[in-house]
This record gives C-alpha cells, structure tokens and sequence, in this order.
C-alpha cells in the first residue's frame, strides 16, 4: 500500500506496485488532464510536479513516490501557474491540446526555479516536451509573455 | 489529393451506394441525443438547423460536422454562422455535430469527413446560410413578439432591436420561438465588404478546456467497470500469428483474459498497466510466409530499377525525347528517395465502446470519417448501422491518420470488443510502438529528375519519373503521386512526368499535404538546382518562369520581401526558398539556415507568406502555418520508419522516431495575402515548402544536394 498527497489530498494505491503514476492518476483516480504519449520519458505529456520537480509520471513506479506530494494540470495553481494560463490563452497556443496538460507543467516548473528564463533556459526546460501539432513558436512566446506578466 | 480522387474510392468502398452532395439545412430536425461526451452540453437548446442551436441563456452552439483535432474547425466554422448570425463573438460555442453522412456530409466528398484542407472551403456558404437562416427565424420570432415588421428590426453583436419602438433583446429570449419558425428557403448573404468577424483576430473556442485538463479526448472517456484492451501486432508487415501461449499474461494482476483477434492477440484488463504488462509477458509465434521480408535499402533499389521502364503518363508536353537531344546543352540529373513517414499523432489511435440497455452501442473516437466508422463498426459487432452511433470525440493530433478509407482501426477495434461479452464498456488503445509500428504510412517514394540547360541558359526540358505505391489502390494512374509534379507550375516547354505504382503489404496512406510531400521536394530542389547551374539567382528565376501563376508569384515575391531576400546573410548561414501550391492555397518559404553542432542544418528563420483566399481565421491561418512548418521541418530532417534485413520494422517509439523539439524548431513570421477569391485549406500546405527550401539553403551553403532524406541520415552517413 501506498500513500501518497494528489492535487492537495492524501489518496491511498494498493495494486500493483509496479504501475506507473501516470496510470494510477488516469486509471484509478480518474484525473485524465495528464495524458499519455509515449510511455518511455520521450515525449512529457505525462508531466506532473512530483514535490515540486517536474516528473515523467509514465516512467515513475507508483512504490517510490510513498508520502510524496504530486500535483496534476487539475491542481496546479499559484502565481507561475496563473502566468503561464494566461499567457497561454493569450497566444492561443493549443492546436489539437493534447500535449499541452504537460507542456504547461513544464513551463510553471521552469517559472517557479527561473523566473525570468533566457530562451537557452527554454529550450533546456521545454525540450522534453514534444508537441506534434509543434506549437513551440507560441509556447516560447507565452513563456516569456508570462513571466513579464510576473515582474513587479 | 483531390476532391475527385476520394469520391472514387469512396465508390469503391461501397458501391452501389450514390454520392449524397446537397445544402444540408434540415430545418427543426434535432440531431438524437448523446448520452456521454458530447454535442449540446447544456439543457434548453433550440435548434434553429442541424448546424445552430441556441440556448436560452444566449449561447450561439454550432454544431461542427468535421472533427477538431488542432486544425480550427470549431473556430472557424462558428466563425461563418456568427458572422451571419450578427452574434457576439464571446457568445459562441462549438461541438461535434453527430453523426449523419447525408446532413453532416462533407459537400466535396459526398459523405461525412474531414480531409483534403476542406473544412472552410466546402462549408463557407453552408455555414453562412446555416447563421443567416437561423438570424432570420430570430428577427421572426422576435417580430411576432413585437407585432413589429420584420424588416425594421435590426441584429448586431447578438442584440435584436426595433428602433422605432425601443424594445431590444438577446438571442435567448426568442430561441423556443424561433426554433419553431419557418426558416427562408433562400437566406440573403452578406457582401463579404460587411464582414464584422471573418476577418479579424478571434481568440480560438477550444482553447480554455485544453490549458487546464478538462478538454475530453478519446483516452481520457473512463465509464465504471471499463476494460481496457491492447492487441499484440506483428513486427512485419503481412505477418499472422501462427500459435500464442498466453499462461504468463493471464497471471498478471487485473488481466482479464486474452483472445486471437484478426489484428493479433488482444489482453483484456481491469486497468491499462495490467493490460501492457499482460501484453509484454506473451509469447507469440508469427508466420511470415505472407509477410513483406525486403528492406528498406532492397525496396529502394527495386524502385529505382524501374526508373529505365515505361510508367504510367502523368503529362507529356512538347517533345522531351528530342529536347534532349539537341546539340549543346547543359544536362542535370538527380534521383532522391523518400522513405516511409509515420504522422505519430499525439493522441495514439483509441476508441471506446458503450453498450445499452437496447443492445445499441455507442463508439466514442476521434472520428474523421464517422459515418464509415459507423458502417464498419455496425458490421463487425452484427447490428443494424442504427444500433451503432459514433460520437465524433476531440483528438491529439491526425495528420491524415485518422482518415482511413475502410476504417481499418474500428475494424481492429470493434473486432476486439466483439470478441467479448459486450457486458463491460471498452475501450481499445494503441500505445505509441503500435502507432510508429503500425503502417499507413505516407509511402516510400523514389524520383528520377532530368533536366536540360541550353546555350541561352534557359530550362528547355523536364523529366521526372516517380516510384511508389498508389494511395488510392490503382492499378493505373494515381494523382495522389504526380499531384504537384504532373501540373508543374513552371513553363517549360517540355515536361513528361511519369509514375510506376509498386505492391507492397505495407499499407500507405495520406499523410499531411499528400502527394506534395515529396512532388514537392523533388520539383523545388531540382528547379533551385538547376537555377544554381544557370546562375541565376532563385527568386528571379521563378518568377521568371511563374508567368502564368500569378498566386504563385505572389507569395514568392511576399516571402522574399519579408525576409530581405538578396541582403547580406549572417556569416555561415545561407537562405532557401520554395514556393507550393497545395488544396488551392500557395505558399511561398524563405529559411536562413546553418550548420549546427551536431553536423546537421539548423534552421533560424522561416519566413511564410499564404495565399488561402479569403482569410477567415488569420489567428488560426497563422497557428497552421507554424504548425506546418514544424511538422514539415521535424520529418524531412530526422523521420524515417525503416525495414530493417529480413522486412522487421526498425523503428518503435519517439526515440528512434524524431519528433521536432522546441530547441530545433525555427522562429516563424507568418503573411496573409489580402484576397476575395474563395477560401481554401491551411491544415497541409504550409508543410510542403519547408523540406525544399532548408534543402536548397544546404545545398548552397555546403555544396552538398539532399538526394535523401530525412537529411540527418545523410550527414550521419
Ligand atoms: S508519456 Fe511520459 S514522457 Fe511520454
Ligand atoms: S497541441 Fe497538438 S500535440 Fe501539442
């Protein structure tokens, strides 16, 4: 059995330990915001904040995250995580939206450490994200519009 | 592809049954009510036509008959009935319409479809018709009310007002009313100089669910007491499976139970890790006595043996033959393969499968053609086609994966939940091996280019010979694999193209912009080659020989001003260009190009100007050009699927099948041309110029032409 915190409250798993986060926030507790894309750590489109870092929930075995706090796009929240929503809906930046759940818990990440990131600090923060419909022109953007929107 | 070429196999596939094409408007019929994901959302919807509901709470819903996977028809199609409608923008919703080959038909296809870029193009007055009829039934209801004239009443921003008496209204009050009027058999259209919102920059309908998880795709529909299923398919294209021992999969904690299907062997589980961890612990013994054993590199030099043979006759202009004969000339040739290209949507394939009290099952996908979805589903599972409905769901992605003449993937999908009780929902994925793995690619294709210099440097002959298996299926000529070469938009006077239709077990399909994926590459490399021989500079020389284009020319001349075309370029870069036409809109290209670190170009700037007609969506015209260009970009520098020695497919997943990353994509400027011709596509053609024109700025910058591709493999080798 293991106990763990999901978006702010403490959730129990008692199958196989072996099964990846991701499928236990999709399949058991039924958050489907964080999706599937490749299942090896290619792809992020199953990022979640696993104590604050970024993580590959597809690749991230349900037994070593015990007493650990993960957070979904569904409870992503604070100042960074408004910045970039909002940068995001100003650009419009999803096309077919699938990807974005994890491009958008990257780009808080990267926010929360580097406030105010370099488009090096992008590429170095992003570049495990992949997005099919490669909106990466606009996730640049948004990124940068967001943490102007951050300053002062 | 053409309009005509999916009308015939549409025919193919069910013959007998005759083209629908007709205006769709079904006056006060409601579309049958979903019972999960889907169309309506709220309560108190009057439905003014198939396409427009109103609610009582002022939404505007229009109901969109083709499937948003990222493209914008959700936007733009709720562009065209507000437009009409004289809604406010912030009024305005969107959901897939239902299924209904013959009200929701694509009008240039005949059936319910998305494809072909046509999503704006075959509903730009259906759609206007469809708001303007339903503004008509509202200023009705609304002049009965008011025992007003109706021609004194106005509607602007979603406000109906009868000046003279003062009275004013939303949509809302009347939609009851109006849903009950007689709606006009010909509603007057606006003159296109009156436009309020087609036009302008609207934010997209579809954004907000997709930024904060709640947006629904396929994948994320988790109805109680789900079984989730995945099949176990072959590593060869043609093999079957010979015998199984299914003892290990069946001891895995939540495996259900695991079944032969026609597609492999499926593991039936209580949730998805069981059934992948069911599906790894199988054994299976493939027979491969059916099954393509060539390689890529066999299969690339079987092509080119054809190149020396007659082929089918895509066009034959002036005299080739002679052309090159004549005495001091200048000859060119080159011969470029292509490999196969999975589209590796982000969304791999799903579907979901709900039965009814009534034995009657809903399917839940992202359905491009949902109507064929709907007829092979209701054939497999041994129901009546009304027992079946699709609930046409938002996708990750398609690129053309999605729209499969036969619906091959429901086949394998409904087979599978047919093979079961039917007492548990259902859902089928495919995981991301089985999509790279999965064939439908766009096919392998070799080219053969011949070209004649005279003395005065002029091209005096063209000869391009193309390779590769025919989309459609035909025997004789595919236009799928001449589109864009067959039709050159350049004068020259003498042109033959020809194509040789090769058999092979691995299935091919339409992957974004189609044919012009590598007619595209081949004509604009080649024509840039030639230019580079003559010395002349590659904007002139096209133009030059673009006289009857003018489109063409347009957006060649507009690219190369916004990219400053003939001012110094940055020390070790060097600038491509490429101009395409594809779905009836141009597209010119300009890129700045280097070698990057690893030995591979590295793109900084792509400068795009389109021509797509009347501009309905800039916002999303725009987003599909950038779009566009990465896709484009990512396959023609890292993407092949490859059959390794002995037919096994290489590739698997996103490591050994390069995606564009954020850190290699360019930065993109995107131009509308101004214009009132009819709206055409943007979801392909800004993919085909890209691959040409960073091609072209390698070629100048390191001397080295790109006969293959993707182009890393040729600096890797
Ligand atoms: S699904 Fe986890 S990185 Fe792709
Ligand atoms: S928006 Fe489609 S994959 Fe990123």
């Amino acid at each position: 059995m293991v106990t763990f915190t999901l978006n702010g409250q403490e959730r129990t798993f008692d199958g196989d330990p072996d099964t990846p986060l991701l499928w236990v926030i999709r399949d058991f507790e039924k958050l489907t915001g964080t999706k599937y894309g490749c299942g090896v750590a290619q792809c992020g489109a199953c990022t979640v904040h696993l104590d604050g870092m970024p993580r590959r929930s597809c690749v991230t075995p349900i037994a070593t995250i015990e007493g650990s706090e993960v957070v979904t796009i569904e409870g992503v929240s604070g100042t960074e995580a408004d910045a970039v929503k909002t940068a995001w809906t100003g650009l419009d930046v999803p096309q077919c939206g699938y990807c974005q759940s994890g491009q958008i818990m990257s780009a808080v990440a990267l926010l929360q450490m580097i406030p105010k990131p370099t488009d090096a600090d992008i590429d170095g923060a992003m570049a495990g994200n992949i997005c099919r419909c490669a909106t990466y022109h606009r996730i640049r953007a948004a990124i940068h519009n967001a943490a102007s929107s951050m300053e002062g | 592809m053409t309009i005509q070429d999916i009308k015939a196999t549409r025919r193919g596939f069910l013959a007998g049954s005759g083209l629908v094409i007709g205006v769709a408007i079904a006056p006060k019929m409601l579309p049958a009510a979903p019972t999960g994901v889907h169309a309506g959302g709220d309560a108190a919807l009057a439905p003014m036509n198939a396409f427009v509901k109103i609610g009582t709470d002022d939404t505007v819903t229009v109901l969109a008959k083709h499937i948003e996977f990222g493209q914008g028809p959700f936007t733009g199609l709720a562009t065209l009935v507000a437009e009409e409608l004289d809604a406010d923008w912030s009024q305005m919703r969107a959901v897939h319409s239902p299924t209904d080959n013959k009200v929701y038909a694509n009008l240039m296809f005949g059936l319910q479809g998305t494809g072909g870029s046509s999503s704006i193009a075959n509903s730009y007055e259906q759609m206007r018709k469809a708001g303007a009829t339903a503004r008509a039934m509202l200023v009705a209801a609304a002049a009965e009310d008011w025992k007003v004239p109706a021609s004194e009443i106005t509607v602007q921003k979603g406000r109906i007002k009868h000046a003279a008496s003062g009275k004013e209204s939303g949509f809302g009050a009347f939609a009851e009313k109006a849903a009950r009027q007689t709606p006009p058999a010909e509603p007057k259209l606006k003159d296109p100089r009156d436009f309020v919102l087609i036009g302008t920059e609207l934010p997209k309908l579809d954004t907000h669910g997709k930024i904060n998880g709640t947006a629904i795709f396929t994948l994320d529909i988790t109805p109680d007491n789900l079984l989730i299923a995945v099949v176990a398919h072959p590593e060869h294209f043609g093999a079957t499976v010979k015998s199984f021992d299914d003892a290990e999969a069946r001891k895995v904690q939540g495996v259900v139970d695991v079944k032969q299907v026609p597609a492999g062997i499926a593991v039936y589980a209580d949730n998805t890790f069981a059934a992948l961890k069911g599906r790894d612990a199988l054994s299976i013994e493939w027979d491969l006595s059916k099954a393509e054993t060539r390689s890529s590199e066999e299969l690339s030099a079987d092509y080119r043996k054809l190149f020396g043979e007659k082929g089918l006759e895509a066009a034959n202009n002036g005299n080739v033959d002679e052309a090159f004969k004549a005495p001091g000339l200048q000859t060119v040739e080159a011969e470029i393969v292509f490999p196969f290209l999975a589209h590796a949507p982000m969304e791999p394939l799903d579907a979901v499968f709900i039965k009814a009290d009534d034995g009657s099952v809903d399917i839940y996908n992202g359905a491009q053609f949902p109507g064929m979805d709907q007829e092979v589903a209701a054939k497999i599972l041994g129901l009546d086609e009304t027992k079946v409905r699709v609930n046409t769901q938002l996708a990750g992605g398609s690129f053309g994966r999605k729209a499969q003449f036969g619906s091959p993937y429901i086949q394998e999908a409904a087979a599978v939940y047919a093979a079961t009780d039917r007492s548990r929902p259902l859902k089928h994925m495919w995981t991301r091996e089985d999509d790279i793995r999965g064939g439908y690619y766009r096919p392998m294709y070799a080219h053969r280019m011949r070209g004649a210099i005279n003395a005065q440097g002029q091209i005096t002959a063209w000869e391009q010979v193309i390779v590769g298996q025919s989309i459609m299926g035909k025997a004789d000529l595919d236009s799928t694999s001449v589109e864009g070469a067959s039709n050159l938009p350049y004068t020259i006077p003498n042109l033959r193209v020809s194509a040789h239709n090769v058999q092979l077990s691995v299935p091919p399909l339409w992957w974004r912009s189609v044919g012009h994926t590598h007619t595209g590459f081949a004509v604009e490399t080649f024509v840039d080659e030639l230019f580079q021989k003559i010395g002349k500079d590659p904007v002139e020389g096209r133009l030059a020989l673009l006289g009857e284009k003018p489109r063409h020319a347009g957006v060649l001349r507009k690219a190369a001003e916004m990219a400053n075309w003939g001012s110094p370029v940055p020390e070790g870069r060097a600038r491509g260009v490429a101009v395409v036409e594809s779905f009836g809109t141009f597209v010119g290209q300009v890129v700045e190009v280097s070698v990057g670190p690893e030995g591979a170009p590295r793109v900084h700037k792509v400068w795009v100007a389109v021509d797509c007609g009347v501009a309905v969506n800039p916002n999303v015209i725009k987003a599909q050009m950038e779009g566009g260009v990465g896709y484009g970009l990512g396959a023609v520098l890292f993407d092949a699927v490859t059959l390794a020695k002995g037919g096994k497919i290489v590739q698997s997943n996103f490591h050994d099948y390069r995606s564009i990353r954020i850190n290699e994509m360019p930065d993109v400027a995107v131009e509308i041309i101004k214009s009132s011709e009819k709206p055409t596509g943007v979801g392909e053609p800004g993919v085909p110029p890209v691959g040409p024109a960073v091609a072209n700025a390698w070629r100048r910058l390191t001397g080295a032409p790109v006969r293959q591709l993707p182009i890393v493999n040729i600096v890797s080798a």
